[in-house]
């Protein structure tokens, strides 16, 4: 028990102290960098909370996908980041105001939950125990069946996302000569060659 | 030492927090904007997962699924957007988008 508080208190402090430096640095690949941090570290939260599967998502999903997408196009803009950080104290009294009213909300909150007596008796599927069967099987035997709607849904909206995402940045430039096949094909010999009579000590002029 | 339920929820709303104030400080770089909100959908994985494991319940980490996908087309189409503005006017500062003076 006391390994697990240890490993709590390890990657919590480790996924805040990055989400502070995501928000303070000021390169935003730093920033990029301790967002990759962040994520690996929840990724610690969620396996000491047994749910591995979503664990190895996070990490395959954010810090292989999203977090290189991030990477890229922080390099790829060719921006004055300095220029854009001017104001960053002007804004930090209301900021500062903001955050504590919200963190004090929550904490207020998170001070008086209580579980309901009913709750426990609504659950929709239980998780089987760990010895029968792993988080990812049984993650799969609801995804798969019950919750078949909502996968197809995920599916639908990556595949919205991926059509917009190309639509938004392909851009057609007429100066790229493109190969074009059919035009290649319909070639006769009337129009690729012409056959001029040279007459000595003239040439082609 | 047990670590609870309201641990993990704890660490959520600091990470929520963090969120919203990274969005306030770093009024002028979207990219940024974009890291924060993010950070806000991690908080709210977490917290869905915390309640899934704590209370037995496998639908939770479903839901923290569609939310991951949703997260992720979320950054995609964001920065899509952010590299064709930028591909426009040349810049990504925040007050100069102001093209539909709304």
């Amino acid at each position: 028990m006391i390994i697990n508080a240890i490993f709590f208190y390890l990657f919590a402090g480790i996924t805040v102290a990055s989400a502070v430096m995501v928000i303070a640095s000021k390169n935003p690949v730093h920033s990029v960098l301790f967002l990759i941090l962040a994520f690996v570290n929840a990724a610690g939260l969620f396996v000491l909370l047994g749910a591995e599967f979503l664990a190895m998502i996070l990490i395959v999903v954010y810090v292989g996908a999203v977090a290189v997408l991030f990477l890229f196009v922080v390099m790829m803009l060719d921006v004055d980041f300095a220029e854009l950080r001017q104001g960053f104290l002007n804004y930090l009294p209301v900021g500062a105001l903001v955050g504590a009213v919200l963190l004090a909300e929550l904490l207020i909150v998170l001070g008086a939950w209580v579980i309901g007596p009913d709750v426990l008796k609504g659950i929709a599927s239980p998780i089987p125990p760990a010895s029968e069967i792993n988080n990812t099987q049984a993650l799969g035997l609801v995804l798969y069946t019950r919750y078949v709607y909502f996968f197809q849904a995920a599916g639908v909206i990556l595949l919205v996302a991926m059509i917009g995402a190309i639509v938004l940045t392909l851009q057609h430039r007429p100066s790229v000569r493109r190969q074009n096949i059919a035009v290649q094909v319909a070639r006769r010999r009337s129009t690729a060659i012409e056959v001029v009579k040279v007459k000595s000590g003239q040439g082609l002029s | 030492m047990t670590i609870g339920l309201g641990h993990y929820l704890s660490v959520a709303a600091i990470l929520f927090t963090l969120g919203v104030l990274g969005i306030f400080l770093n009024r002028k770089n979207v990219i940024v904007i974009l890291m924060s909100i993010e950070l806000i959908l991690l908080s709210v994985n977490i917290n869905l997962v915390a309640f899934s494991s704590l209370l037995g319940d496998i639908v939770g980490q479903v839901y923290a699924l569609i939310v991951l996908t949703v997260a992720a087309a979320e950054a995609a189409i964001g920065l899509a957007i952010l590299v064709a503005y930028f591909r426009n006017r040349g810049s990504i500062a925040v007050e100069d988008i102001n093209l539909m003076k709304g």
